[in-house]
């Protein structure tokens, strides 16, 4: 097993305490509710879209653990100004490597800092505290209501 | 036995001799299930070893063996709850089946539209949903009992809510998220005022201290075999004889009937006639192994213990800065809920079991509790009688160790 604070690194808690773009949105083009039942965790993902298809704006409000509340913050970042289609493909990736199934060490990868959940395959009960916003804001995309985990 | 030391005893369960991320294995996940002895994995094991075959249905010996064997633990249940007759002790899947039992028989067969069920805020969801489902099919009213903010319900309040139209009573006789110890015999008394039946979703307090459900009166009582350090996937209903007599079967099967035909099926009597098909009996023959264990150690020097341990758990806990108990009933049995400001349970779960230590993070299967206290989930250690004081210095110091990573 890792170190514990290679799963809690700084940068985890730094967005945990201050997430970036919390709140809703005004003007959104798109939103959906996540939830997992197992936790409980609980978050909202809108995001505005413009004609051209690309995100102008993103963000999350909601509670959960470190995890899902880091997670979803840097995922605001990392799409923000983004066309969909960049979005869809970090969203794979992003899941591929939670999965263990891309290695951002070795594999080429457009991750950026999202490469920091890399070890969280290592605890498996925590891969979808990590995945919610990320489930969330792609059946916003679809236009769900809500994403569960389950 | 008079000198109480859980050194000789934790030898007694082989799970404790494992390590965890390199750590010895501190259990503190006892409310969602127990730890075996070594004598309930024998106990299981010898059955399939030595006398595997079905029961109440052969005349060779292996079967003549086995019904025996699991004949014998019914008594010992009976002796357990000191219940009048062993015919009122039916055994089933665990808790949540017994109470799914009552909810559909005894509902199916006295409860109709417009008639009241009284649980409290503090159920688990298994003393929920089966009342739910059986008001959606019926057209019967669920109230709940408030509870308090030390997590205890308000007397008054039950009072109230009984009336000529209360129909049924459940409830929880220790809370798996917030140990306490409900005053069941009260309770039981005043819904008797009523001539209402009541079940005790005993699943959290068989393994603290003796039940008597002589003494307390309950109508109903069920509890689950593994959090009584036996075998899953077995539990008991105990049930007075002329309100399971007048009950109609809850599943069809084998076992169950005295004759059939395609005309008309006769049913078997108690308790068979709520054994539908053949029944865990391994898990039986191991939980008789598990009432054998507790009654040797005994429930006075388990409950002095474990409360001696909840007082010393209750006072280290407390000195981490900010941490806030959920429950703090004037009767509690040996289970702590806690959550740390700003640090969310699941983070406080992960980082803990590094250390090789074993809490329940999440909202317990009680969601109403957590609604009542308006948080999201909470950290549980729930203890046992082989938990040391050691171990509860362990997880304090651990707390620190979160805190400090998320300071
Ligand atoms: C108070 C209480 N009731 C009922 C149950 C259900 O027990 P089981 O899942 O063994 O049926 C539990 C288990 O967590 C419990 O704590």
């Amino acid at each position: 097993m890792p170190d514990i604070n290679e799963l809690y690194q700084q940068t985890i808690i730094e967005h945990h305490k201050k997430p970036r773009n919390f709140g809703k949105l005004e003007h959104y083009t798109h939103h959906a509710e996540g939830y997992n039942p197992l936790c409980g965790d609980h978050l909202h993902v809108y995001l505005r879209v413009g004609a051209d298809q690309i995100i102008q704006d993103v963000s999350f409000e909601g509670d959960g653990c470190a995890i899902s509340r880091s997670s979803a913050s840097l995922m605001t970042e990392s799409l923000k100004g983004k066309p969909l289609n960049t979005a869809k493909e970090l969203f794979n990736e992003f899941h591929d490597m939670l999965l263990k199934k891309l290695d951002p060490a070795k594999d080429p990868h457009h991750l950026g800092k999202l490469s920091i959940f890399a070890g969280i395959w290592q605890y498996p009960s925590r891969v979808k505290c990590a995945s919610l916003s990320w489930h969330t804001m792609t059946g916003a995309l679809e236009q769900k209501e809500s994403v569960s985990t389950e | 036995m008079n000198t109480f030391d859980p050194k000789s005893i934790r030898s007694d369960f082989p799970v404790l001799s494992r390590r965890v991320n390199g750590r010895p294995l501190v259990y503190l996940d006892n409310a969602a299930t127990t730890l075996k002895p070594q004598t309930v994995i024998s106990a299981e094991m010898d059955y399939y070893q030595n006398f595997t075959s079905n029961i109440h249905r052969g005349v060779h010996t292996l079967s003549e063996e086995a019904t025996d064997r699991y004949e014998a633990v019914r008594e010992k249940a009976r002796a357990f709850l000191n219940a009048h007759r062993s015919e009122q002790v039916i055994f089933t899947k665990g808790a949540t089946e017994a109470i799914n039992l009552v909810a559909s028989a005894y509902g199916e067969a006295f409860l109709k539209a417009g008639d009241e069920i009284i649980i409290s805020e503090m159920e688990h969801h298994s003393n929920i949903v089966p009342w739910q489902l059986l008001c959606e099919r019926k057209g019967c009213v669920l109230k709940v009992a408030p509870m308090n903010d030390r997590g205890e319900i308000i007397f008054s309040e039950f009072q109230k809510l009984l009336n000529e139209k209360t129909r049924f009573v459940s409830l929880v006789y220790i809370s798996n998220s917030l140990g306490t110890i409900n005053p069941v015999k009260k309770l039981i008394k005043e819904a008797h005022k009523y001539e209402v039946p009541v079940l005790l979703d005993a699943a959290q307090a068989v393994n603290h201290f003796a039940v008597d459900v002589h003494d307390l009166n309950c109508d109903f009582l069920v509890f689950s075999g593994h959090k009584l350090f036996g075998p899953t996937g077995v539990g008991v209903l105990y049930g007075k004889k002329e309100l399971l007599e007048a009950m109609p079967p809850y599943q069809g099967g084998g076992d169950m009937i005295a004759s059939v035909t395609f005309k008309k099926t006769t049913f078997n009597t108690l308790p068979y006639k709520f054994e539908a098909g053949t029944p865990h009996i391994a898990g039986v023959i191991g939980l008789g192994a598990a009432l054998d264990y507790v009654k040797e150690i005994g429930f006075e020097a388990i409950s002095k213990y474990e409360q001696d341990l909840l007082e010393y758990g209750t006072e280290k806990l407390l000195t981490i800065d900010g941490l806030s108990l959920i429950g703090t009933a004037s009767q509690k049995a040996a289970i702590l809920s806690f959550t740390l400001p700003g640090i969310h349970p699941h983070d406080i779960g992960t980082i803990v079991n590094k250390e090789g230590i074993a809490i329940r993070t999440g909202h317990h299967c009680t969601q109403p509790v957590m609604a009542h206290f308006q948080i999201p989930a909470t950290s549980r250690a729930s203890l046992a009688f082989y938990n040391t004081y050691d171990e509860i210095d362990q997880l304090v110091s651990a707390l620190k160790t979160v805190k400090t990573i998320f300071a």
